[in-house]
């Protein structure tokens, strides 16, 4: 860990490897990750679908599902190692310390229950609570994520709210308990373009009342440009870069993120110059040696077809690319 | 993995290609890994594939012609199988009332089984994918006919269908008749009780082709309707109405088996393995229990080898569950 | 919520009609009802009369119209063989049938169902290897076959067997008929004779054990489709226990379709009950029914027809309104207008 506030983080990621074991070998789909979360940080985490990153949300919150498997590294939750904890204790944390919000919220609530109920169920869990008591939490939260008419609304089933409701709703349900880590798996993603932006105020404008950290997963360089504090970018299982938000949006050191920057609009920034990275990610059984990111890459050169490059303090941020720095020497340059 | 997503075009290979080219894609490599892995499934296949053997080639592996009277001698009648007290070298498996050999009636019985169980599956096959794809081309009433027909034959067991169309052509045909055409009767009853699962899921798919923009591209330049059904739909579509065949398959027999139980399915004249169990039931009380239990041993294990296959088949090609 | 139930209700009346028409159809197509009433010896002028008060000779729906007039009044006219009314023959053999159904619907059921939840849970464990392994078995053997293999057991081998390991281990259990029965009112059962219950073991048995490893696969795919679901994800990520997850979360939702689909299957239970009738020679409907169809008594085939066809929408009604009580979108059409902004 190269970052300077490693003392104590929050959330420490070492070296986390995610497997899924097939029928023609194993495939890694995370592979040697490490990355901290600190304490109220948002830490954005973006890449290509498939690049491994919703896997290490879920890795993180101990909700893998089979056949994936951690199949190395240790993941730290305020100092605690919680990767091999048993699955009873596990859950303990989860919802109580790590809360987490699903990518569809239209197959997050359970069809069957009324919100109210979700939510009571949830506080009872975690705190102490009377079932009136949970019933007054869960229309405080209600209200405080944005629902009008919460006393009505808190009988009703999730069926009777819309996509950008029922958003809401789940954040609720995150929150329920306090946690100090939110993980926002793609929250947006499903959502009308116009409700998007209010969803991630208010996750953003929520957590920071409640003092949570998010690790906030997203495909949209956007989302993250907005709300991050700092920014780790995946690419087929790996983070090939990670850093402060306005260094990696403003001074981009992986030819990958380069790329992921051009394309997003800028507002304020001449338009013309949108660009599109050719090609397409690797598929996880035939990621080439050397650079993964090697065959798109319009920069590559010799080391990047023979060697993979880790992860090295580039100024204020860490890249894993041989144009910055390396053994391999006479990656500089090309700068 | 992904099953036929890719229509660039309405012109292309010719249906027969397309048809080979839908069946091999569910016999990727996968498919073929997944069937090398598992012991049990090999087995079933294997004993699928004897039966099959046996039934077709029934006059050259039985020992005897059970229809052959001459070869028949009431004197062997009622011998236990050869490893009981009183067996008969000659008679593997003993013999009936008769003195009919148990095997040989039991391999001929299969034969019957199997016909009568595959022509009901081809039957229902045609059927159900043509009603399917008609009800999802062509939509509005046809469409609401056609499913409303299947939602009301679905809550009646299929036995009772088939019971109920045998025992029509029973009443309706002239007693000497029915002893010819005792084989298409059955074939209609059970057929007719299985058609609605492949209509389903043909027309599942033929509605989500038909609002594809290359369909709509083809009408316009006039490709008949039909043509583009048969090419898009129906290799799509292969994969799980081949599971579902193999389950009707077991069923099918099952169903023939029953009908045979009950005295109105295959006539005793000819036996099939249904037929035979009932026969030898009558014989059960007095202790001559080989009669009804080697034919009904016969027909369970034939349903589980071919039930396991559907199961595995369906397995291996649902990604979900991979 | 009555534009539901009176939806189904048309529905239901629906196919009442289309059952009424393929047994009416029977009635008059099929052969001569005049040739299967009368002897030889009656003369033309004597079966023209017999038409006539038959009103065999309406006009099509004028007699359909009276056919179904008088089937819901249980009037199924005359049997050709027995030569009694239809309608007392079968209520003769009412109780019986249902009472076997009933109790290997039970069966079924609460073995099946705890069965289907247990392999789902437990997915990779060893007791539900087992248990799909015999499922499949279940499947493969045909009822009737089941019900030789009792009857071999517990008929007619018995005593061998105990005699054979020297301790008594199989009983020795009745596999002919119903037993006594007591009569209460019209209704005669064997649920309070000694023998009544016994003779039930073993036709019950036989009749449960495929609609039980049926229920029990259903129930398992549902749960390992609803186990999947992001809801179910979610609500482990909320922290909430095991017991909260699969039993709150997981079950509740399984039995949407699992109600739909048991429901269907109960009624397929009435129609198997006439293998197992066959088999252990239990005098219920269905031993009416196959006996009528091999001597083309019409009458009674078009009123057994009629009484399964009522069943079934009888079954299909309630499994709605269940449904209809267990999820709460199908409850709510009025009030997805007002939520929805």
């Amino acid at each position: 860990m190269t970052s300077t506030q490693a003392n104590h983080p929050l959330l420490r990621v070492d070296n986390l490897r995610i497997e899924i074991p097939g029928r023609r070998g194993t495939l890694v789909a995370v592979d040697d990750i490490s990355f901290h979360i600190d304490e109220g940080e948002v830490l954005g985490v973006v890449g290509e679908s498939g690049a491994g990153k919703s896997l290490t949300g879920s890795a993180v919150i101990g909700l893998l599902e089979p056949p994936c498997r951690i199949a190395g590294g240790e993941i730290h939750f305020d100092g605690r190692r919680i990767d091999n904890l048993p699955y009873e204790q596990l859950r303990r944390i989860r919802g109580r310390h790590v809360g987490m919000v699903f990518q569809d919220p239209l197959t997050s609530l359970n069809p069957l229950y009324t919100v109210g109920r979700q939510l009571t169920e949830t506080i009872l869990t975690h705190n102490d609570l009377s079932e009136k008591g949970a019933r007054k939490r869960a229309l405080e939260l209600l209200r405080e994520v944005g629902i009008p008419a919460a006393e009505r609304r808190i009988d009703q089933y999730p069926h009777e709210f819309s996509g950008g409701m029922r958003q809401r709703v789940v954040i609720a349900l995150a929150l329920c308990a306090n946690p100090r880590l939110v993980i926002a798996d793609e929250p947006t993603t499903a959502l009308d373009v116009s409700i998007q932006a209010q969803i991630i105020t208010l996750l953003k404008r929520l957590c920071r009342d409640h003092g949570a950290a998010v690790m906030l997963v997203t495909h949209d360089m956007g989302v993250i440009a907005e709300t991050a504090d700092r920014v780790a970018v995946m690419y087929a299982g790996r983070i090939v870069e990670v850093g402060p938000v306005a260094e990696v949006v403003l001074r981009a050191k992986h030819p990958y993120t380069v790329g992921l920057m051009g394309s997003i609009p800028l507002v304020g920034h001449d338009v013309e110059r949108l660009t599109q990275i050719d090609g397409a990610m690797p598929r996880l059984d035939a990621i080439p040696p050397g650079c993964a990111f090697n065959p798109r890459c319009p920069r590559a050169f010799e080391p990047c077809l023979r060697e993979r490059p880790e992860l090295l303090t580039v100024g204020p941020v860490e890249a894993a690319c041989w144009l910055h720095g390396g053994t391999s020497g006479g990656g500089g340059g090309h700068d | 993995m992904a099953v036929g997503e890719e229509h660039r075009g309405a012109a292309g290979p010719s249906l027969g290609a397309r048809l080979v080219d839908g069946v091999r894609r569910f016999f990727d490599g996968d498919i073929w890994y997944s069937f090398t892995r598992s012991p049990v499934v090999m087995v079933s296949a294997a004993v699928t594939v004897l039966f099959i053997a046996s039934a077709v080639f029934a006059p050259l592996v039985a020992p005897y012609d059970p229809f052959d009277l001459a070869s028949i001698d009431l004197l062997d009648s009622s011998l236990p199988p050869i490893w009981m007290d009183g067996g008969d070298p000659r008679f593997l498996l003993g013999t009936d009332a008769q003195g009919r050999d148990m095997l040989s009636a039991v391999i001929y019985g299969a034969r019957i089984s199997l016909g009568v169980g595959f022509a009901s599956v081809v039957f229902a096959m045609l059927l159900g994918i043509s009603l399917g794809l008609l009800s999802g081309y062509l939509g509005g009433t046809v469409d609401a006919v056609i499913m409303r027909i299947a939602d009301v034959q679905l809550t009646f067991p299929a036995i009772l269908i088939a019971l109920l169309i045998d025992g029509l052509a029973r009443t309706v045909l002239p007693r000497d008749l029915h002893g010819q055409v005792w084989f298409y009767v059955l074939v209609l009853a059970i057929g007719l009780s299985f058609w609605v699962q492949y209509a389903r899921t043909v027309r599942g798919s033929a509605m989500v082709e038909r609002s594809k923009e290359y369909v709509q591209a083809a009408r316009v330049i006039g490709i008949p309707p039909l043509v583009i059904m048969l090419r898009h739909v129906l290799p799509n579509v292969m994969g799980p109405v081949l599971v579902i065949a193999t389950i009707n398959l077991a069923i099918a027999v099952i169903t023939e088996a029953t009908l045979s139980f009950l005295g109105v399915g295959v006539p005793a004249t000819s036996p099939s393995l249904g037929t035979l169990v009932r026969v030898g039931n009558d014989f059960l009380f007095s202790g001559e229990w080989w009669i009804t239990i080697f034919p009904g041993a016969a027909l369970a294990i034939l349903v589980l080898a071919v039930n396991l296959l559907g199961d595995w088949l369906r397995d291996a090609l649902n990604p979900k569950l991979r | 919520m009555i534009a539901f139930v009176v939806r189904r209700l048309l529905q239901s009346i629906l196919v009442l009609l289309a059952v009424g028409f393929i047994a009416f159809s029977l009635f008059t197509y099929v052969g001569d009802p005049i040739n299967n009433m009368v002897g030889q010896d009656t003369t033309l002028a004597q079966r023209a009369e017999l038409r006539e008060r038959l009103g065999l000779d309406d006009p099509f729906v004028v007699q359909y119209g009276r056919f179904l007039l008088n089937a819901a009044q249980g009037d199924f006219g005359i049997s050709y063989r027995h030569r009694r009314p239809v309608a007392q023959l079968i209520a003769e053999r009412v109780p019986a049938t249902l009472e076997l159904s009933l109790v290997a619907a039970a069966l079924a059921l609460f073995i099946g169902v705890p069965m289907g939840v247990y392999t789902g849970l437990h997915r990779r464990g060893f007791l539900s290897q087992v248990f799909l392994a015999l499922s499949l078995i279940g499947i493969s053997l045909p009822t009737f076959l089941i019900g030789i293999l009792l009857i071999l057991v517990f008929g007619v081998l018995s005593q061998d067997i105990n005699a054979a390991i020297g301790f008594h281990l199989v009983p020795q259990l009745p596999t002919f008929g119903r037993g006594d029965t007591v009569q209460l009112g019209w209704w005669s059962t064997g649920f309070l004779t000694e023998s009544g219950l016994l003779a039930l073991i073993l036709p019950s048995i036989t009749l449960a054990l495929f609609q039980m490893t049926l229920i029990m696969r259903l129930v398992r795919s549902e749960m390992l489709e609803v186990l999947r679901t992001d809801y179910i994800k979610f609500a482990r990520a909320r922290g909430l226990s095991n017991r909260a997850v699969n039993f709150g979360h997981a079950l509740k939702n399984t039995l949407v379709p699992v109600i739909t689909i048991t429901g269907l299957q109960l009624g397929s239970i009435i129609a198997f009950a006439l293998i197992t009738e066959q088999v252990f020679q239990w005098p219920g409907m269905g031993l009416l029914f196959i006996q009528a169809i091999s001597e083309v008594d019409i009458p009674v085939m078009a009123a057994y027809l009629m009484l399964v066809g009522f069943f079934f929408v009888v079954i299909n009604l309630v499994v709605d309104l269940l449904y209809y009580v267990v999820d709460p979108r199908l409850r709510a059409d009025k009030a997805v207008a007002a939520g929805h902004q």
